[in-house]
């Protein structure tokens, strides 16, 4: 009698465990992936180098913003950027908050290495990098995927390099940061409107969104909205 | 054919012509067919109104039946939650006579043999010591004879009154060492009076709290008498109190549910150190899920423990429980309680390290020198034992969710009976909508087509047999 009891006890609350978890598991699933991947592109060419300090600023704001499971990485815009050897550092956060923690002082680090060490490239390869970013956040798999430009957005491709064939931005936010403006700009603002109006369509066309800021200071929300 | 072609049939180039006659065909189709079309609106207003009368009656009759159903709901679940009450009162009636009146033979074994002792020594101090005699008036009488300057007189006289005093002397020290006794005894009496005033009065206060409990068991049985007979008076009350308990139970639950959603914010974060910060169950974070599935375990521990404790009563397999299986019962979801709370403690003390792991991260990526703010122990000891207290604080969330869903379906019920109610109304009123439509339908059709009406009027009066109009007087406006 007694063991029918506890057996029908034990049954009730197996049910009740079996219900409630079926019933979070079929309410909650929709197959999408919540993490962020992102891609800070650098711009290494000119005298643009000397605005990389401010690009300090963003990529601690991102490492602030990012939590476990998101990805990031920094690569360089110079005169080829489609290569392995331009990303300057990259990285999927730890499932542990405190590992993930470790991972952004580390990440901080290289970037500091990197931003007082670099040297300016005749070239300015943006496609290149692009390209690169894309390649980086399929990999990553991440459902939110945004690519930070830090340039004047001026593109110079060494002779022989091609680089006029769409890239996929399918899915993928692109955010101009810190576009400055050249000297030429000066003389015939239309250059700066049409250089910007080039890459919005070239981005919007191949299934991104494109977005332009140009204050460092209102960087929050940043990595909010967007492509989905 | 359009409309506009249509209309300007018979006269295309006076369209304003072609829709008078139009309208004539119409009125005079429509006075030919006034009967049967008086008949059809007629009908069709009394069959909707029938079929919402029907509709009606059957929607009261069901709000009958679950007013009636409501209040047998009612009066059981009063009738119990009365034979509840009334079983621990005399269970506690029971205690009280186990506890105090089991020791009834030595209390009075004690009172018997304070009373002897108090009986003896009274006997003791009632004898009363002799009273010295009257020496004083025959010492003085002594003393006032004359000797008449006789000395042998004067010497024997002398010697009487040296006698008699020394006699008197000797009986008052002889009453006042009796006297002196009798105070003694009397005197040792006193403690067993104080001790008989007070075993008295502790006897007296048990049976007065005694007579307190059979006072409310008294009331709870005529309660239950009036429930039993299921009196309007009990029916009014049960719901009084039901709405109460209703209202004061969701308050406390919802008190209980900020408190929960507190517990589950001191323990989400080092989860996610446990079960990891990235794994996702839909658009939860496993984290999350496993902090909650945490906080409903403990409530459902708690739960148990209650039910164990039989404070509440909301499985009855385990009310069924015989009283040693609910007590390990109780021993195991009450250790399962303490380890989890335990659990949570150590949770939150990692969450304080880990927030200062995260501050201190984002100070450093801000570029500000990273400081350790002071005083941070009270607020690590602070979240630490609100991660202890916290699972026990929720365990009493049994209590006010037992009321709840007791008080819930009587709500319900009464609010499925307001529902039926106004159902019941809005049929009623388009019953009667529609026998008003129709009335005025009729009404309609013949202003419409009141100039046929009208000659044929003319032409009755002139043949003079006038016609009843017996539809007019069929169909009267209906009062909603």
């Amino acid at each position: 009698m007694r063991t029918i009891l506890v057996s029908r006890v034990l049954k009730k609350l197996v049910q009740l465990f079996t219900v409630a978890t079926l019933t979070i598991l079929s309410a909650c699933s929709d197959g999408r992936s919540h993490a962020t991947s992102v891609m800070l592109l650098l711009d290494t060419s000119g005298t643009y180098t000397n605005e990389l300090e401010k690009a300090q600023s963003i990529i601690n704001y991102i490492l602030a913003t990012l939590t476990s499971g998101d990805s990031f990485a920094v690569a360089r815009i110079d005169s080829g950027s489609f290569s392995e050897k331009d990303i300057v550092a990259k990285i999927t956060f730890d499932d542990r908050p405190s590992a993930a923690n470790s991972q952004k002082r580390a990440f901080q680090a290289a970037i500091n290495d990197m931003i007082s060490a670099v040297k300016s490239s005749r070239y300015t390869d943006i496609s290149g990098g692009m390209l690169q970013a894309v390649e980086f956040l399929e990999e990553t798999g991440a459902g939110n995927r945004h690519i930070f430009v830090f340039s004047d957005m001026k593109e110079e491709i060494p002779e022989g390099h091609v680089r006029d064939f769409p890239i996929n931005f399918s899915g993928v936010t692109v955010t101009a940061l810190n576009v400055t403006k050249l000297r030429s700009d000066n003389v015939d603002p239309r250059e700066y409107m049409d250089r910007l109006d080039d890459w919005s369509s070239r981005v919007q066309s191949n299934g991104g969104v494109w977005r332009v800021v140009n204050d460092l200071e209102r960087v929050e929300g940043l990595l909010q909205g967007g492509a989905k | 054919m359009s409309f506009s072609e249509l209309m300007s049939i018979w006269w295309p180039e006076q369209s304003g012509v072609s829709v008078l006659i139009w309208c004539l065909i119409i009125i005079l189709l429509m006075w030919m067919a006034r009967t049967p079309a008086h008949k059809t609106i007629r009908s069709f207003s009394l069959v909707i109104r029938n079929a919402m009368r029907m509709a009606s009656h059957s929607v009261t009759a069901l709000e009958k039946r679950l007013m009636e159903r409501n209040r047998e709901v009612l009066l059981t679940a009063g009738m119990q939650e009365t034979e509840r009450y009334i079983e621990r009162e005399f269970q506690r009636v029971e205690d009280v006579v186990t506890r105090d009146l089991s020791g009834y033979p030595s209390l009075q074994r004690d009172l018997k043999e304070q009373i002897i002792r108090i009986d003896e020594d009274y006997r003791e101090s009632s004898e009363v010591p002799p009273v010295p005699k009257n020496y004083i008036d025959a010492i003085e009488a002594v003393n006032k004879i004359n000797s008449n300057g006789d000395s042998m007189v004067a010497n024997v006289l002398k010697a009487i009154h040296a006698t008699m005093k020394r006699n008197c002397e000797k009986e008052t020290a002889e009453y006042r060492r009796a006297s002196k006794q009798r105070h003694k005894l009397l005197k040792t009496m006193m403690p067993y009076w104080r001790n008989l005033s007070k075993t008295l009065e502790s006897v007296e206060k048990k049976i007065v709290g005694l007579e307190d409990r059979s006072k409310v068991i008294d009331s709870q049985i005529e309660k239950y008498e009036q429930i039993m007979a299921k009196t309007n008076l009990a029916e009014r009350i049960l719901t009084s109190s039901s709405i109460t308990q209703f209202f004061t139970s969701a308050l406390v639950l919802i008190v209980a549910l900020l408190g929960a959603y507190v517990n589950f914010q001191l323990i989400a974060l080092p989860m996610s150190e446990m079960v990891g910060g990235a794994s996702r169950l839909g658009p939860m974070r496993a984290s999350d899920v496993a902090a909650l599935v945490l906080v409903f375990f403990e409530i459902v521990l708690g739960l148990f423990l209650m039910e164990a404790f039989q404070i509440t009563r909301l499985f009855p397999i385990i009310s069924a429980l015989n009283d040693k299986l609910r007590r390990n019962m109780a021993i195991a979801a009450f250790v399962l309680l303490f380890i989890f709370a335990s659990v949570e403690s150590s949770l939150a003390y990692m969450r304080d390290l880990l927030a200062a792991d995260r501050e201190a991260l984002t100070q450093s990526l801000a570029g500000v020198a990273v400081a350790a703010p002071e005083f941070r122990w009270i607020t690590t000891v602070g979240q630490m034992v609100m991660g202890f207290i916290l699972p026990f604080a929720l365990m009493l969330v049994a209590i006010p969710l037992e009321s709840f869903v007791h008080s819930l379906r009587t709500v319900i019920g009464m609010v499925g009976v307001f529902m039926l109610q106004v159902l019941a109304f809005i049929i009623r009123q388009i019953g009667s909508l529609s026998s008003n439509i129709g009335y005025v339908l009729l009404n309609i059709y013949d202003l419409i087509i009141f100039i046929p009406l009208k000659l044929e009027e003319m032409l009755s009066r002139t043949k003079q047999k006038p016609e009843p109009e017996k539809t007019d007087v069929e169909m009267t406006p209906v009062e909603s």
